[in-house]
């Protein structure tokens, strides 16, 4: 019995340590299993060589992958959330934010930069989906915000990466306002005739949907990526049927008419650098 | 009429005044006394009982399957001077949301709500209440309609949210909320919103962007239904009630918090109790406000509209 025991410890040890070291020597693509250096996997910008499956990454990849020379003045980074309404759950929302802190090793669900991509200006503002799923609150709110005044104040178009599960519940009105606020705040970049590039990435659903994800110049995407409005789960539960394959993906929302393109990551730059000189006034 | 469980103390004393009553005419004994003072006592508990309310049972006022819908109040305060007008031009006319042109005393206005049925058929009808992207499409056509002829625009909000399915997806649900929260931002005509029912996350959201953001005293205004809310946070239905006082979704809470520009106060016993009473005192709120709004300079009723919801938040630095 002891013995067994000890087996299946074991067992579970090995298998959480594998799970807890992503910067391990090897990366095993979630779609087809292929297993690759993940070196190697980050060169190819954390798409697998195999299957063409996206990773989902964060505001560190992209900035990495886009920027030149990896090299950007970050926007308001001490910016973080504050807890208006006293929130308690299971759990207070004050704890939440310190434990998704420590976790991510980020402020909030986004960060903004300023540099440049192939030679010209941009702004980026991109989402990270690992502090508390990408919520929306009033930071990234005020984030955005503020990036479309850097972009005002110094003539550079937007770039906003969205990844998120829609609105952080624990700041209730203030998360909803976010999507009036951001979307007001746009009709000035727009007035002032400064691009905005929207990159919906894998998933991009609920308020950030319903605000500024769907409000760009350009709307592009990622191969395969989840977008939508209400997320499948409650989309299957109000039809009562099982979701057609495909439903939801970057793919079908192109179909529909509602992106402009949907890009390879590897390609991403090349076509973002292209577009941009573009529509260069 | 309906009652909701925290009612009973009104309905039973609505019962025994129907008893006096009988009574009175069966046995042609004078009861006017004791129907007088059973009446003095209903007025007595109501007023105790809608001052006192937790936000859940403002929660289930706002729903109360008695609570006028727009088409009452627009019939009301345009003294059917209404023209209702369909369609987004596109695919289809959603009736969740309706529209149209009306005469408040003089002034053209354009009033678009979101629509409740009252009976089955009628809900079924109205999908609920429940816009497809098609409803939000209506609605800004027929708010550039306004602000090419340059009328003011009412907005009157009460939906459990936006219609969550498999065709308001294909045909861009988010797109079409974000579009409406776009241009209703910078719309150059004045706007004035009022919460009447529920106020659902984004898909009352996506006809509430306004110079001038009211609620009525038993509605409520927030990201989720406090229903949602408990089955995502505690993972169960039971915490609805706790929900509904941690999101601070009522009319005061979110005055409170600086995301609406007043509230409307409703007659006791609330709105469905006295409808006509409601219409007159939100028709009056609507003049007050629209005789300062279409004073101003559009530019600067836009500038200042953006300002107000980009002032929205509550940050650390
Ligand atoms: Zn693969």
């Amino acid at each position: 019995m002891s013995w067994f025991k000890r087996i299946k410890e074991g067992i579970t040890t090995s298998t959480t340590e594998k799970k807890e070291t992503p910067e391990g020597l090897w990366h095993k693509c979630p779609s087809c299993k292929h297993i690759a250096p993940s070196k190697e996997h980050a060169q190819r910008k954390y798409v697998c060589e195999q299957c063409g499956y996206h990773d989902r990454i964060g505001s560190a990849e992209y900035f990495e992958i886009l920027f030149d020379n990896d090299q950007f003045i970050e926007l308001n980074p001490n910016l973080s959330s504050d807890d208006p309404l006293h929130f308690v759950d299971t759990k207070k929302y004050t704890d939440r934010i310190v434990e998704s802190q420590k976790k991510s090793g980020l402020k909030d669900a986004i960060r903004t930069a300023a540099g440049t991509v192939d030679g010209e200006g941009l702004v980026i503002a991109c989402m990270d989906f690992s502090f508390i799923g990408g919520s929306m609150g009033s930071v990234v709110g005020e984030k955005i915000s503020r990036a479309i005044d850097y972009c005002l104040a110094h003539k550079l178009p937007l770039l906003l990466i969205s990844k998120s599960g829609g609105a952080r519940m624990m700041e209730a009105a203030y998360s909803l306002m976010q999507m009036a606020k951001t979307s007001a705040k746009l009709t000035l970049l727009a007035e002032a005739k400064l691009p905005y590039i929207s990159l919906l990435t894998d998933p991009t659903t609920g308020g950030v949907t319903a605000s500024y994800a769907m409000l760009g110049d350009l709307n592009i995407s990622e191969p395969g990526a989840l977008i939508g409005f209400a997320g499948p789960r409650v989309v299957k539960e109000t039809i009562g049927k099982d979701l057609p394959k495909g439903f939801q993906t970057a793919e079908f929302v192109l179909e529909h008419g509602f992106l402009d393109f949907i890009v390879d990551r590897r390609e991403l730059k090349t076509r973002l650098g292209m577009v941009l000189k573009m529509l260069k006034i | 009429m309906n009652f909701l469980d925290f009612e009973k103390p009104v309905s039973d004393l609505i019962d025994q005044i129907d008893k006096q009553k009988q009574i009175g005419e069966k046995s042609k004994v004078d009861v006017s006394v004791a129907v007088r003072q059973l009446e003095l006592k209903l007025e007595e508990t109501r007023k105790t009982l809608y001052s006192n309310l937790t936000p859940w049972q403002r929660v289930q006022l706002s729903r109360h399957p008695d609570r006028p819908y727009s088409l009452a109040y627009i019939d009301s305060i345009t003294d059917k001077n209404f023209v209702e007008l369909f369609g987004d031009r596109t695919v289809k006319d959603d009736k969740a949301i309706i529209g149209g042109f009306g005469f408040i005393d003089d002034q053209s206005v354009m009033i678009i709500g979101q629509q409740k049925g009252s009976t089955t058929k009628q809900r079924q009808y109205r999908n609920f209440g429940m816009a497809n992207p098609e409803g939000y499409r209506k609605a800004l056509r027929l708010m550039k309609l306004a602000e090419k002829f340059n009328k003011p625009v009412i907005t009157l909000i009460d939906t459990p949210g936006a219609y969550p399915g498999l065709e308001a997806e294909e045909r861009g649900q988010g797109e079409a909320i974000a579009r409406n929260l776009f241009e209703m931002s910078k719309l150059q005509v004045p706007i004035i919103c009022i919460i009447i029912g529920e106020g659902a996350s984004g898909g009352a959201l996506g006809i509430g962007i306004g110079d001038r953001v009211l609620m009525l005293e038993n509605t409520w205004y927030s990201v989720i239904s406090p229903e949602s809310c408990s089955s995502i946070l505690w993972r169960s239905w039971d915490y609805k009630e706790k929900a509904a006082e941690v999101l601070k979704l009522t009319a005061e809470d979110m005055l409170s918090q600086k995301l609406i520009d007043g509230i409307i106060r409703e007659p006791i016993g609330a709105a469905h109790t006295q409808p006509e009473k409601m219409f007159s005192i939100v028709k009056s709120e609507i003049k007050k406000h629209l005789s300062t709004l279409l004073k101003e300079d559009r530019k600067e009723l836009v500038k200042k509209r953006i300002e107000k919801f980009c002032s929205m938040g509550v940050v650390m630095e």
